[in-house]
């Protein structure tokens, strides 16, 4: 096994460039994960069967297919509809639709673990249904969820090579991009390997922080 | 979907079998693994515990995707290990979903009640024994529904061979791209493949479950007497203390 630090040093400046693009991807995508996946919850405990079953319908599919094939779908098709996004935000809007049918999953447990009595006061306040979500409900079952949520932006940060494929030049894109110039493999690959773990492993031990102080 | 000729099809089917193998063998290594790290780190021994440990947060905390391209291109360059890309492509995925089943299989392992533990202890049981005779068999239904969840990423995973080339679902929707010059129709065809594919692995978990489950006398589902027998026992003790505490 050979290791070449000087082309670990050459790498360095497009290391930090993937670095940048895979934070963004990140942040972008758990935002629409976060906000959509609260929609699905919502629309799937809806009364009217109308909208509760297609929402479900769609949930189950997207999350029981592969995320790759369909930013693959995204990537190639949308075009075919006259509607063309970035390798970026397609990968962004992949990333966040499929984690949003996860967080979906988290934040229906989270609002079916709030007591019934917290509902029932609520109907004995007489407050209106808007108001008994946004400041009763909501708030007591999203703190509980925060650290579920959390691991899902972990897995979301390994699942984010994936947008390399659609040629977003995050982490893993830069590696390939600078191995297929200098056909040197090894230190690029194990330097993004590494530094998945160096994100994912302190992350993890905040959310598992987190989740002993939310939630018990 | 009108000009998908036999041949293509027969493409995309020829696939879903290469999915089929993948997904089977990674799902073996990955179970051995799993059951592997996952007892070891319930080990008496810090040194093995700490081990198990570390493989663990290693392969948990990288990514499946960047484990196979560093399988694919850095073994072969740094080690001179050139492997078949199937089953550099069984290794990553089973390795890295190993690691998390073995989360799976400690969590299940450590819900047997201690007593269990103990009374193998008072018995005399060696080590090896209790954990094969007492602790697994009562542990192994609870890992069926998480395991089930897992096995669906790893499905979905197996999706991520197409970019190494080797010839799964995935990589035949790409070929039928190119040669029909239309995405739409044949990514919807194998994503609902992959939906079925999915479908029919849930179904199959479930069906296993409650043979596990029955197996030893919990929830039972069918209406076979022997079950209920056996089912019967805890059920009245849990229902003897609770009367005790609610009469206290």
């Amino acid at each position: 096994m050979q290791w070449d630090w000087s082309a670990v040093a050459d790498f360095m400046p497009r290391f930090w460039d993937g670095v940048l693009l895979t934070l963004q991807a990140l942040v972008l995508g758990s935002l629409i994960a976060f906000a959509l996946g609260l929609v699905w919850a919502l629309a799937q405990r809806s009364s009217l069967k109308i909208v509760s079953w297609p929402v479900t319908v769609v949930t189950e599919f997207i999350r029981n297919t592969p995320l790759l094939v369909q930013l693959f779908f995204l990537y190639f098709v949308l075009p075919e509809w006259n509607v063309t996004f970035s390798a970026l935000v397609t990968g962004v809007i992949g990333l966040g639709l499929h984690y949003s049918t996860y967080t979906a999953e988290v934040y229906r447990a989270g609002i079916d673990g709030v007591p019934v009595g917290q509902w029932e006061a609520c109907t004995a306040l007489s407050l209106p249904r808007t108001r008994t979500w946004q400041s009763v409900i909501l708030p007591q079952a999203i703190r509980r969820v925060v650290p579920a949520l959390g691991n899902y932006v972990i897995a979301m940060l390994k699942d984010s090579p994936m947008i390399a494929t659609i040629g977003a030049l995050e982490m893993l894109g830069q590696a390939r991009q600078f191995s297929a110039e200098t056909f040197q493999p090894t230190e690029p690959i194990t330097v993004i390997g590494i530094a998945f773990i160096l994100i994912a492993y302190p992350a993890s031990l905040l959310m598992r922080a987190l989740e002993r102080r939310l939630v018990h | 979907m009108t000009d998908l000729t036999w041949g293509l099809w027969e493409l995309l089917l020829k696939g879903v079998w290469v999915t089929v193998q993948l997904t089977f063998f990674s799902t073996l290594l990955g179970a051995a693994v799993a059951f592997v790290v996952g007892v070891a780190r319930t080990h008496r021994l810090r040194f093995v515990r700490f081990v198990s440990g570390a493989y663990m947060e290693i392969f948990r905390g990288t990514s499946a995707l960047v484990l196979m391209f560093w399988m694919f291109f850095v073994l072969p360059v740094a080690f001179g290990w050139q492997l078949l890309p199937m089953w550099a492509a069984v290794l990553a995925l089973g390795l890295s979903y190993g690691a998390y089943g073995s989360e799976i299989v400690r969590g299940a392992l450590a819900a047997v009640a201690p007593a269990q533990q103990e009374a193998g202890i008072a018995l005399s049981f060696s080590p090896w024994h209790r954990l094969t005779k007492i602790v697994l068999p009562q542990a192994w239904p609870e890992m069926i529904p998480p395991a089930n969840n897992l096995l669906i990423e790893l499905l979905k995973g197996t999706a991520l061979v197409s970019i190494m080339g080797v010839a799964d679902t995935a990589f035949g929707a790409m070929l039928v791209r190119n040669a029909t010059g239309e995405s739409a129709p044949v990514y919807t065809i194998i994503l609902v493949m992959y939906f079925v594919l999915a479908f029919v692995l849930t179904r199959g978990m479930r069906v296993l479950e409650r043979h596990a489950k029955a197996g030893i006398g919990q929830a039972p589902p069918e209406k076979s007497l022997g079950v209920r027998r056996r089912a019967s026992i805890p059920q009245q003790a849990d229902a003897f203390r609770s009367n005790v505490v609610g009469g206290s």
